[in-house]
């Protein structure tokens, strides 16, 4: 079972499509049944955010935590006290959402000491694409940096290597070649290689498992639509 | 070469560092701050300079004296902090100081949202600041094109020795795209013996001013600058045109909304409806004579302006443009909302006085 802990956080340099990945997730642990709560906790980012699929997350029975949800386009980096229920309620299966690089995993340090009497894991996305991971050293540094600002060990590597809509299954294994070096280093595992669910037959052959994604977090251009009104094909 | 997956901010900082910017000045400001933050780190390190100011006026002023000096600087905002810099490029157009300005154009007015807006286009096209002067100013519609209208922005403003802007709605400065680096070439001369960054041995001094106190002296100041701007709207005029060839219906637009058409004429190519977008590249100069000749074509019936802009802002360009030869309509969204693909296809068929499919 992917991730099976109770509490997941999910981090990474910005821009390594930790929010993607984050959202399916929640989705893809709804559908085995978990009480799935999703907190966006990106201070960071000010667009492409969790909190832009609501609808879509709790039509499936997600929930949603959002920073600063009475007024959720404000540039204030402040902190839902609902992310408490998280730890509190030992029935909900969590996912944190943390903003890019050690700045956005700043904000998890005040949560260390309730996080670490809960069963979690914290995991590392890594884009292979990304100029500032794209070799072994960058990642590793990026990856202490995050474990020091965060007093939290991480447990595993999530290989989220991507292109956006020009992404390839070679991608995948270019990000599969570093994501393996970089747990070579680390001795820290690798939990999955994230791809397309079109590319997934074709990646069938890498040793870890592989985690079937859709693209939920669509641009404005990208359609069908979320209403799905209108598709020309 | 490979592309990789780069920010729009982060790229058009790596982009002005790669065109060889010297000088750097900035103030935070959503949804631009990634440039500067990028520029601190990597600029020092390619041997440049930068300075977070103390604010986006001391930011322009700064602009102002390396580029007086003959450095290669620049500066970036958003909206609000853009308002705050005009003083700064007048006296940076008076004074024929070259100089790149990003705007990541926010929502207004006054501080507005920090989610995307095009509604600066009156303030970058017509000159925010006081007196008679342009400014170039490229409008991406991508990632690449933000790197690559960057890098051309240094070349354009050392050439005419004029402020030249980039100006990109938030959504730009904020996306993760595909990129390629491709090799920059510098299209002019890097020489400046205009610059007053020291005497060299020269027998005179040279000034940096935008103070003609004679009116005969400021009126010949004023003629000279004019033949610039001739000449600029002359030569670096741009745009695209996609499937305009027999199209019943021009959409206008630009930068992400621009994007946005694309996908709402492959509805509309599906249910039979001809259309076609033409794209300011350049909002000054407009391509004003290319839209005059599309407009003026038999096979088109109608003109659709879309912007992001409640009131609309670049249709007073495209009026100018069409001369009323064709009936023109406009889609408005503000406050950061974006018109979705089926909003623009609705647009179409009521401008057309078809009945939505």
């Amino acid at each position: 079972m992917l991730c099976p802990h109770r509490i997941t956080i999910i981090t990474g340099h910005y821009g390594t499509g930790k929010t993607e990945f984050a959202v399916n997730l929640a989705l893809h642990m709804a559908q085995r049944g978990d009480r799935v709560t999703l907190a966006d906790l990106d201070i960071v980012n000010p667009y492409f955010r969790s909190r832009e699929r609501r609808d879509l997350l709790t039509a499936n029975g997600v929930s949603l935590i959002s920073s600063s949800q009475a007024c959720s386009d404000a540039d204030v980096p402040s902190l839902p006290p609902q992310l408490h229920a998280i730890m509190d309620d030992r029935r909900i299966t969590g996912i944190l959402d943390i903003g890019g690089d050690k700045v956005g995993a700043r904000v998890l340090a005040r949560y260390r000491p309730r996080l670490i009497r809960e069963d979690y894991h914290l995991l590392y996305v890594l884009n292979a694409n990304r100029p500032e991971v794209r070799d072994v050293s960058s990642a590793i540094t990026y990856l202490r940096d995050i474990e020091s600002v965060t007093g939290l060990r991480c447990f595993g590597i999530v290989n989220n290597t991507h292109l956006c809509g020009e992404t390839t299954p070679e991608d995948v294994r270019k990000g599969a070649a570093l994501a393996m070096a970089v747990s070579e280093e680390t001795g820290i595992p690798i939990v999955c290689h994230v791809a397309h669910e079109d590319h997934i037959s074709a990646l069938s052959d890498l040793r870890e498992p592989l985690f079937p994604i859709q693209i939920r977090m669509k641009k404005p251009w990208e359609y069908p639509t979320i209403t799905g009104r209108r598709s020309p094909k | 070469m490979a592309k990789e997956l780069w920010k729009g901010n982060e790229a058009i900082a790596e982009a002005a560092i790669r065109a060889g910017c010297d000088c750097f000045f900035g103030y935070p400001i959503t949804p631009q701050s990634e440039v500067p933050e990028y520029m601190s780190v990597h600029l020092p390190k390619a041997g440049g300079v930068f300075v977070q100011s103390e604010s986006e006026i001391a930011a322009i002023n700064m602009v102002y004296g390396a580029g007086g000096s003959g450095k290669r600087a620049m500066t970036s905002s958003s909206s609000p902090g853009i308002s705050l810099k005009q003083e700064g490029i007048t006296y940076l157009a008076g004074a024929e100081v070259p100089a790149v300005i990003v705007n990541c154009m926010r929502g207004g007015p006054g501080l507005g949202t920090i989610q995307p807006g095009q509604g600066d286009y009156y303030q970058a096209t017509r000159g925010g600041g006081n007196g008679d002067y342009r400014t170039v100013v490229l409008a991406p519609s991508n990632v690449q094109e933000a790197v690559d209208f960057v890098q051309e922005a240094f070349d354009i403003a050392d050439e005419y020795r004029n402020p030249v802007m980039v100006v990109m709605d938030g959504l730009i400065g904020q996306m993760m795209e595909p990129i390629e680096w491709k090799e920059y070439k510098r299209r002019a001369s890097t020489e400046k013996p205009w610059a007053a960054g020291g005497k060299f041995g020269r027998d005179h001094t040279n000034i940096i001013n935008s103070l003609y106190i004679e009116p005969e002296a400021c009126d010949i100041h004023n003629q000279h600058l004019t033949v610039k701007f001739n000449l600029m709207a002359e030569k670096e005029v741009r745009y695209e045109t996609v499937n305009c060839e027999d199209a019943e219906i021009i959409i206008t637009s630009y930068g992400t909304p621009a994007r946005i058409a694309l996908s709402a004429m492959e509805v509309l190519a599906a249910e039979g409806i001809k259309v076609g977008l033409f794209r300011p590249i350049t909002l000054w100069p407009f391509p004003e004579k290319a839209l005059h000749d599309l407009a003026g074509k038999d096979h088109v019936k109608h003109i659709l302006d879309i912007e992001l802009s409640s009131t609309g802002q670049m249709i007073d360009d495209v009026r100018l443009a069409v001369e009323g030869q064709k009936p023109i309509s406009y889609l408005g969204r503000a406050g950061g909302m974006m018109p979705s693909v089926e909003e623009m296809v609705d647009a179409v068929y009521k401008a057309l006085g078809k009945e939505v499919k």
